[in-house]
């Protein structure tokens, strides 16, 4: 009777250990997400977080990666760098993943890339726009294009699309995203046979910009660059409308808020700015992400969502073409990435930041109205 | 050179809104030698008066229909932020200042810096005010003149006018009235006025109120022109207003004018040339003005102190 027992109690324990072996060798490809699920930038973390789930679904159905199923590990940095390397060491010595998408704010980007870097686990933060980010080391890549990029772009659109020929800059001198922003376009505008006719810059805080506007407005300009934030621009585009300027007015991302219009009013009509996707876009990619993020989560998709989605698609894309899940030939197929996403043909500088198009988003009749697609 | 007169302009309407602050800092300076910190601060409290009331009360009065009364639509706003603005001085003066009247000058001056800190972070913690930025509303339509080169809105015209006659309307008080003679005596001499049968209290409240009112309508004049407001948004016009008194001659009220306009203007034209580093050289020439003349350019020992 006994010897039975332990005959069967051995045959169930072998019988388990065989499906546990089984199950562990045809298994999912781990594949670390991080985003900042509660805190300040709850919202940026769930749009971020859809992102990635609807990219490893669609993968998943269409087949997995190298024949395996992905599995993604969603992890939540609060918003707080040590939050942040406490996930990426989680992630990367308990999870054993074989690469990270993540994260959203520079700064917690900033404290999981040397993390990954230390132990050659290839990532890619989908919205940290500081430069610092990538240069952490050769396994860290981005998927959206870094502050000045939009300054080059905003001075192409500027010369191209408005046939602008001489241009001023007005940023906050206190910024560095502000001034990277109008020095890159100014560069560009040069570059393009355009004149910079003033480049003027503001004390962070000002309030009164009728100084450096007067002078912007008398040197006759074009098009005026204005790289500051909304609450600024918004000072800034009322200020100039005061003194008599009707001419087209350009920024950064640092417009992209409802109170832009709210504060700025009718002053900000006829003022373009440049930005990572609109939902308004009409490319197909841009479409069917729309319609199929619609009916997952039934609510319009953010360019956070847009940029988590492409990350998560960016690094699947590279572990496929890598055919393998080592981290060194992961790393090189990062490299030679050159594929369309839904923001855009996305390839990699040497510094591996995005080469890829810009949108161009309008303000008419109070409205973020999309305008067109810059490629740079 | 075509853009001389407009900056000319720029820097008057700006000067105009440091001279309502600055009055307030040398009023009470002149009179308790206190440097209220808080100044700054019935400036935000003005203008978010004034925005309440708009919001609260404007649709009485058709606010933002083409029909709307706008006289009295600004003088509704006008009255709220001198209300306020007068509330929040006299406020201060009772709780935090006064009992402090005899302690040394030093723990007033800090007690300020906490009334300051204090009156910024309760409004921000407000769920009705919030730390964000708002956008202030057109209170009357918003037309645009050309004189000559120059362009210049209505709301510049009447930032300029308001103060100017609040200004003279302040040099009347104090030259002519009663209270005007009892606020010139005690910033002379406290004892002696004391002794005169003057409540010295109740003159240090009027001035607190006074110097309140004006940073209130200073606010909304803010508000109206630079329509973005926030709890912060007292600390730099305090400051430069601040300045601006003390380049003056703290404690001089001409003083005050005359520094705000100073400074409004250098600071517009020093803009103008050299924008990156314009500010450092507003405040150059104020160092510079205070080596040759510590005690400001109107500050004479002999003069009044108020």
């Amino acid at each position: 009777m006994k010897k039975k027992f332990i005959a069967v109690l051995l045959t169930v324990l072998s019988v388990s250990l065989i499906l546990a072996g089984c199950s562990q060798k045809t298994t999912e490809i781990k594949i670390g997400g991080v985003g900042p699920v509660s805190g300040e930038a709850a919202t940026f973390g769930q749009s971020t977080k859809e992102g990635y789930e609807l990219a490893v679904e669609e993968w998943n159905k269409a087949g997995g990666l190298l024949g395996n199923q992905i599995k993604l590990i969603f992890q939540d940095d609060k918003g707080d760098p040590t939050e942040a390397a406490t996930v990426w060491t989680k992630l990367i010595s308990q999870d054993k993943v074989v690469a990270i998408v993540g994260t959203v704010m520079s700064k917690c980007s900033l404290a999981g890339a040397p993390i990954s870097q230390a132990n050659k686990v290839p990532m890619i933060s989908p919205t940290s726009t500081n430069p610092k980010v990538t240069e952490v080391g050769e396994f860290i890549f981005r998927a959206c294009f870094i502050d000045p990029f939009q300054g080059t772009v905003g001075a192409k659109f500027a010369y191209e699309n408005l046939n602008a020929r001489t241009a001023a800059c007005i940023f906050d001198v206190g910024n560095d995203y502000t001034k990277g922003l109008s020095e890159f376009f100014r560069d560009k505008f040069i570059e393009l046979g355009g004149e910079i006719v003033a480049f003027e810059a503001h004390a962070t805080g000002a309030t009164d910009f009728k100084a450096q506007l007067t002078k912007i407005i008398a040197a006759k300009p074009d098009v005026i660059y204005i790289s500051d934030y909304y609450n600024d621009v918004a000072l800034i585009a009322k200020q100039a409308r005061e003194l008599g300027y009707t001419g087209p007015l350009v920024g950064g991302d640092g417009w992209d808020s409802p109170d832009l219009v709210k504060i700025g009013g009718k002053a900000v009509e006829n003022g373009y700015f440049t930005n990572h996707f609109s939902k308004d876009d009409p490319s197909p990619q841009v479409q069917e992400f729309v319609r199929k993020y619609e009916a997952k989560f039934g609510k319009t998709p953010d360019a956070l969502a847009a940029l988590a989605y492409d990350a998560m698609v960016i690094m699947l894309d590279a572990i496929k073409r890598a055919g393998s899940t080592d981290p060194e030939k992961i790393r090189a197929a990062l490299a030679a990435t050159n594929i369309q996403v839904v923001s855009g043909m996305i390839s990699f500088d040497k510094n591996r930041n995005p080469i890829k198009s810009a949108v161009i988003i309008a303000i008419k009749d109070g409205q973020q109205v999309y305008q067109t697609t810059v490629n740079p | 050179m075509s853009t001389f007169f407009q900056q000319l302009l720029n820097g008057i309407q700006l000067g105009s809104i440091y001279a309502l602050i600055a009055l307030g800092y040398t009023m009470v300076y002149g009179i308790v030698r206190l440097i209220n910190f808080a100044h700054g601060d019935f400036f935000m409290i003005g203008a978010y008066a004034a925005y309440g009331l708009y919001y609260a009360l404007g649709r009485l009065f058709g606010a933002g229909n083409p029909g709307a009364n706008y006289l009295v639509l600004f003088l509704l706003v006008l009255g709220g932020a001198m209300l306020a603005g007068g509330f929040a001085a006299v406020t201060a003066n009772r709780v935090a200042y006064k009992p402090l009247r005899d302690k040394p000058r030093l723990s007033s001056l800090i007690t300020a810096i906490g009334v300051s800190m204090f009156i910024e972070y309760f409004f921000s913690a407000l769920p009705a005010i919030g730390p964000s930025f708002r956008g202030f509303p057109e209170v009357f339509p918003k037309t645009i003149i050309k004189i000559g080169t120059a362009s210049v809105s209505n709301y510049v015209i009447i930032d300029v006018a308001v103060a100017a006659t609040l200004m003279v309307v302040l040099t009347l008080l104090v030259k002519f009235s009663k209270v005007g003679k009892a606020m010139r005596a005690v910033s002379q001499d406290k004892e002696a006025a004391k002794l005169m049968g003057i409540n010295i209290e109740t003159i240090i409240g009027v001035t607190f109120l006074i110097g309140g009112a004006f940073a209130g309508v200073a606010g909304l004049l803010s508000g109206l022109t630079y329509p973005r407001i926030f709890p912060y948004m007292g600390i730099l016009p305090g400051l430069k207003a601040f300045i601006a008194a003390v380049l003056g001659g703290i404690g001089n009220i001409p003083g005050a004018m005359l520094g705000s306009y100073i400074m409004g203007i250098a600071e517009t034209y020093a803009n103008a040339a050299n924008s990156l580093i314009g500010e450092g050289i507003a405040f150059a020439i104020l160092i510079v003005v205070l080596l040759i003349r510590p005690q400001g350019i109107l500050g004479e020992k002999t003069a009044d102190k108020i």
